[in-house]
């Protein structure tokens, strides 16, 4: 992939503690799928930065050759590619993701 | 071939799993962006095989989108996938 395009997505993974690549806003999400993860980064009660991948071809193509994985959304951790919506919503319902989010040092404030 | 059967086939050819389920979903996608109309285009998945043991869900995903890349890269535009070993099943 362009280098140019890979020194983007890495600046955007950079630029938060949690960040979403994902289709839509978090306010109107367009994906089902990314629907998902932004209800339960909302319930978690976290900050978190949101990519629209719609927005940008290069960047919705690109972040997938990027983390080696075909789908969107796609949720970052302090740089760490975590997974898409089936591993977000497996890791919340069994609690995995608020362990992993309180051993990165990030604040769940669960409403 | 169907592309559920063509993703049967690969899927177990690659896994021999103790479970698979294809659910052909497009019909509740119809109108909405990636949906061609012809059907076949949103699945759910559900597989359980002995090769996932000792891989974490990130791995265990690849794996499979790896087997369906030519599907994923084509007419599949969603694939919502439970990937577990026969013990995680089992439970």
């Amino acid at each position: 992939m362009d280098a140019s395009i890979r020194d983007r997505i890495q600046g955007e993974i950079d630029a938060g503690s949690i960040v979403v690549f994902m289709k839509g806003t978090p306010s109107f999400p367009q994906c089902g799928f990314s629907a998902v993860v932004v209800q339960v980064l909302n319930h978690l009660g976290v900050d978190y930065k949101s990519v629209n991948v719609l927005e940008d071809p290069s960047i919705r193509q690109g972040i997938k050759d990027f983390s080696n994985w075909p789908t969107i959304p796609q949720l970052y951790v302090k740089g760490e590619f975590i997974g898409g919506c089936d591993i977000i919503r497996e890791m919340y319902e069994t609690g995995e993701l608020m362990e992993l989010l309180n051993t990165r040092g990030i604040e769940v404030a669960v409403d | 071939m169907t592309v559920a059967a063509t993703m049967r086939s690969k899927l177990e050819q690659a896994f021999t799993p103790a479970l698979l389920e294809i659910v052909d979903e497009s019909h509740r996608h119809v109108g909405h962006a990636g949906h061609s109309g012809a059907g076949e285009s949103h699945f759910q998945i559900r597989i359980v095989a002995p090769a996932f043991e000792g891989k974490s869900r990130v791995e265990r995903q690849r794996l499979v989108y790896g087997v369906l890349a030519e599907e994923l890269a084509g007419p599949v535009h969603a694939l919502a996938l439970t990937v577990r070993t026969p013990a995680e099943a089992a439970v």
